[in-house]
């Protein structure tokens, strides 16, 4: 097998057992960026030199026995609004362009301790907004499927670097299914752990409220064995939540024989592409075929969540991105009279257009006179919703939904439409408004080959769960072990 | 026409915390610009708000010290609005749930009555930093260092008639929130601020008048002339048949005008909503209880006390509890030799002078009570007499002198030697026939005389009754 096949748990275990060098390693997924950038374009900035002097302190590390975790030595990737101490996080915007951070996000920190070997930073929608990882200052990322084709976003550059073979694990962030959805389009798994179970320090809010950070894998044990490193109580984050990471064996070894699986009919009708729902339903007949219970029910409140969740995420952001301003770091406009026209270039020459149209947006609904129409009542079907699945999780232990709408569409296709774009977000929107956590995994390909992906979400903490179910479906399933073929094969692409 | 005035007042009181409202950054006063900052202060992307719980102990604090009631779910809101010292953007405040509402307190009135003012409600929120304009480089920097100190707001209903209950209330409030430790009430350190809303009103008409918003007023005098300064500008404009705009005005206490910084229109919208980076706070009835169970006397009720316990006149009790300061020192140092009437005597009549003297607020005091309390013994026990002793007391407010070394060092000690006292006496007598010839002829003023001659040959060192009755022992 290839050291480029290997998913980051077989080649940890190599690194541990001397068989492969961290450096090796480090090397090979070098090779792949250099082979595989020109056409994907998953990082915003790699650094070929930092990363192999980082491969040899690992080395050093686990020579010594100073690191049991079993990702220690992989070669993995960060998304650009995790903050990196030393390293520029630019959110793949003009206004964080050379931004350097002084302090790591507590993911990155945990995992950094663990002996990750970071090789760069993955492209985003420009701060996370996007579904399509076109919005990006540095340009768009590609799908490695299919180089036309929009890889999803925001954590766009996550999921093709893992679908590429450049990194074997990524951190993705997910405010509404911005780790699911891409995931998807590239044919990776990924999870959105529920709100809380991952501290929030360090990634550069969008929306407070939603934001998650969350891994993208080749399998669901590698996203299970992340989620064991950085599923950390941290007091620095006020919604952080002590809670218990999934456990890996448990995952590994764990079956859906009696898991009771709710399909939500609402998430099965309009708007839902044909090819995606006769491979999805076909995923829950696996479930069944390997012991689960399948029942439909009805969920009507969906047809709230996109307006709930453009209304919450809007607002919170219109607050979280005034503070570049100009005035402390990042983007200043070079010539101003005054501190308003400072404030209004610096803004205007700074944020890219969805990011303006966002921060329009939210400020409209925060704006006297207009709060209670839309805020508050926004936070009211919030609770609805949160009812809605609660009742829900009284019966199942698990919902089985699509991801996305669609496959993978053509870079361009929906760029003048921010409507359809954000409708894409319908499934996976509602997941964050009331917090849940939900891992999209490959369940099969459309006519076009371009991956499709199942979506499961469970109860509040309950990845284990969800992992458990996605690692039984990989170990009778192969859609996860596809990789772009045409475009790439062992280490040297194109 | 004849007017009345109603006033509100928002005052911002920095919380004596050690560290910051959400980060370990310190609080102390000064520093060198952006020394005491973090990521976390000056709002950088990713750094997130963790509530120092001190703060809320704080609050409730003052909150139970002002007779309000506790919010004991509460919430903090973002106040949205651009300016380069809010470092986010937005300040993290309290609007739709505050932590203390509906207390008030009691107040003097013009004619010596009493009245209560209500408190709305007291919030907390985080304080900005400042600007630093350099007019030789013509630009502006930002010191960050105040970024995130705790204040709270304390939000009066519109009860005020006259600037003198203003003071009263401002010097009443400063006293409680001095006394109950959550804030040292600088004015001259920015850790109280008033905020003046006035409007004006022909007397007898129900409806408010159109009010102002005073900021920046830095001395409770500079308040005093700022509601007379804006109140007759509002009363001349109603009387020109003008209106009242409500803005936002700034007073300045050197020109003793207010000047326009916006009016209503151009209001800023704030767009609060509640900061979803920080959970409800919630106050448990434990809490509470172990706050007013620890809450230190406050000074109504310790006047009172004074007044009945250790029979103070009214007047100087209230004067003492008017300041933490003078309370310190009258209780300590009564704690130390006794005798609270003698020391309250002491502090009403010596250290008032001095005080006012030298220019100091009482809170610049800087008098030992062991120094203080042994000066007291010694006048007590004539080890040194009256006179003496108030030298002594000047020499240790300026110098910081050991009373006790001090009247070693400079030979103050009384003669109580009463053959050492007759002999000057008598001698005082042989070199003034005259004086005692008129006293003998019945001018009680030759005695004062010869008092006065007698102690001065003793250096002012004796007991004045010692050498009072050898006077009349010779001469009568």
């Amino acid at each position: 097998m290839e050291l480029l096949d290997l998913t980051a748990l077989q080649l940890g275990q190599k690194i541990k057992s001397g068989e492969i060098g961290v450096r090796e390693a480090a090397a090979a997924s070098i090779s792949r960026i250099r082979a595989a950038e020109p056409a994907v374009h998953s990082f915003v900035s790699f650094n070929e030199e930092a990363a192999l002097t980082r491969a040899d302190e690992i080395q050093k590390k686990i020579d010594a026995g100073e690191l049991s975790s079993p990702l220690a030595g992989v070669p993995m990737a960060v998304k650009d609004n995790i903050c990196t101490k030393g390293v520029a996080t630019t959110c793949s915007s003009r206004m964080l362009e050379n931004f350097v951070p002084t302090y790591s996000a507590n993911a990155w920190h945990l995992l950094e301790n663990a002996g990750a070997v970071m090789l760069g930073k993955t492209n985003l929608d420009e701060f996370a907004m996007g579904s399509t990882t076109e919005t990006s200052y540095f340009g768009a990322t590609r799908n490695p499927w299919d180089p036309s084709r929009v890889p999803g976003g925001s954590s766009g550059g996550s999921a093709a670097a893992v679908a590429a073979g450049e990194a074997f694990y990524t951190l993705g962030s997910d405010t509404g299914g911005s780790i699911r959805q891409p995931a998807a389009f590239c044919g990776v798994t990924g999870i959105k752990p529920t709100y809380g179970s991952v501290s929030r320090y360090g990634l550069v809010a969008f929306a407070s409220s939603l934001d998650q950070i969350g891994p993208i894998g080749r399998d669901a044990a590698d996203c299970a064995a992340v989620l064991a490193e950085i599923m950390k109580h941290d007091r620095r984050d006020s919604t952080s939540v002590p809670t218990a990471a999934p456990g890996l064996s448990a995952v590994q070894n764990g079956s859906v024989k009696g898991m009771k699986i709710g399909i939500p009919k609402n998430f099965y009708g309009e708007g839902l592409d044909s090819e995606v729902r006769d491979t999805i339903l076909k995923a829950a007949e696996q479930f069944r075929a390997m012991g689960a219970e399948l029942e439909e029910f009805e969920m009507p409140i969906v047809k709230y969540a996109v307006p709930t969740y453009y209304i919450l995420a809007t607002a919170e952001a219109s607050s979280n991105l005034a503070r570049y301003d100009g005035v402390k770091y990042g983007y200043r406009a070079k010539d101003y009279a005054d501190l308003a026209e400072l404030y209004t270039k610096t803004r205007s020459e700074g944020f890219g257009m969805e990011v303006k149209r966002r921060i329009l947006l939210g400020c409209f609904v925060l704006s006297s006179g207009y709060y209670d129409a839309y805020y508050l009542k926004a936070l009211k079907v919030r609770a609805l919703i949160k009812q809605a699945f609660d009742r829900a999780f009284e019966k199942y232990d698990m919902i089985l939904a699509p991801t996305a709408p669609t496959t993978a569409y053509k870079i361009g296709e929906n760029t003048g439409d921010p409507l359809k774009l954000y409708l894409g977000d319908i499934y996976t929107a509602m997941i964050n408004i009331v917090g849940l956590p939900a891992l999209t995994a490959p369940c099969g390909f459309d006519a076009k080959g371009l991956p499709v992906g199942m979506q499961l979400i469970g109860r509040p903490f309950g990845e284990e769960v969800l992992l458990t179910a996605a690692c039984a479906y990989q170990r009778e399933t192969d859609f996860h072990r596809r990789r772009p073929s045409a475009f790439l094969k062992g280490g040297d692409a194109q | 026409m004849n007017y009345e005035m109603v006033l509100g007042l928002e005052v911002h009181v920095e919380l004596a915390t050690k560290t910051k409202i959400f980060c370990s950054c310190t609080t102390e006063f000064g520093g060198d610009p952006n020394t005491h900052c973090c990521e976390v202060c000056t709002g950088q992307p990713g750094a997130l708000p963790v509530l120092n719980r001190k703060v809320v102990e704080y609050s409730v604090r003052a909150g139970l010290a002002t007779g309000c009631s506790i919010t004991q779910r509460c919430k903090f809101d973002r106040k949205n609005y651009f300016y380069p010292d809010l470092p986010k953007a937005y300040q993290i405040s309290q609007l739709y749930l505050p932590i203390c509402h509906d207390g008030g307190i009691e107040v003097e009135t013009e004619d010596g009555g009493k009245k209560i003012i209500g408190i709305k409600e007291i919030h907390m929120e985080e304080d900005a930093g400042k600007l630093v304009h350099d007019p030789w480089e013509e630009c502006s920097l930002v010191d960050y260092n105040r970024c995130g100190v705790p204040l709270i707001e304390i939000v009066s209903q519109p009860d005020f008639r006259s600037a003198h209950e203003v003071i009263s209330y401002l010097e009443r409030l400063k006293a409680i929130l001095q006394f109950v430790g959550v804030s040292d009430c600088k004015m001259q350190e920015g850790s109280l601020r008033a905020d003046v809303n006035l409007s004006v009103r022909p007397v007898g008409q129900k409806e408010f008048g159109t009010r102002t918003e005073m900021k920046n007023i830095n001395s409770f005098k500079a308040i005093a002339r700022a509601i007379a300064g804006e109140s007759q500008r509002q009363i001349e404009l109603l009387e020109e048949g003008k209106r009242v705009i409500q803005e936002t005005r700034r007073w300045d206490d050197n020109k003793g005008a207010s000047f326009a910084m916006r009016s209503k229109e151009n209001a800023q919208d704030y767009k609060y909503f509640p900061d979803p980076d920080l959970t409800p706070v919630m106050i448990s009835d434990e809490m509470i209880d172990e706050i007013r169970r620890t809450m230190p006397e406050l000074p109504e009720p310790k006047k009172q006390r004074y007044v009945k316990e250790y029979g103070l006149p009214e007047y100087d009790a209230s004067i003492l509890t008017g300041s933490k300061y003078l309370v310190q020192l009258f209780e300590q140092t009564v704690a130390l030799c006794g005798n609270p009437k003698e020391v309250s005597n002491w502090i009403m009549g010596d250290v008032m002078m001095l005080l006012k003297n030298s220019g100091k607020d009482a809170e610049e005091l800087d008098l030992s009570p062991a120094g203080f309390a042994s000066l007291i013994t010694m006048v007590q026990k004539g080890s040194i007499n009256r006179t003496v002793g108030k030298k002594v007391l000047a020499a240790m407010f300026s110098d910081k002198v050991d009373p006790e070394q001090y009247v070693r060092e400079n030979g103050l000690e009384a003669v109580n030697d009463d053959a050492a006292i007759r002999k000057a006496v008598e001698e005082v007598l042989a070199q003034n026939e005259k004086s005692v010839t008129e006293y003998k002829s019945g001018k009680e003023k030759a005695l004062q005389f010869l008092m006065g001659q007698s102690m001065r040959a003793l250096r002012g060192k004796a007991n004045p009754q010692t050498i009072t009755a050898i006077l009349h022992e010779l001469l009568d």
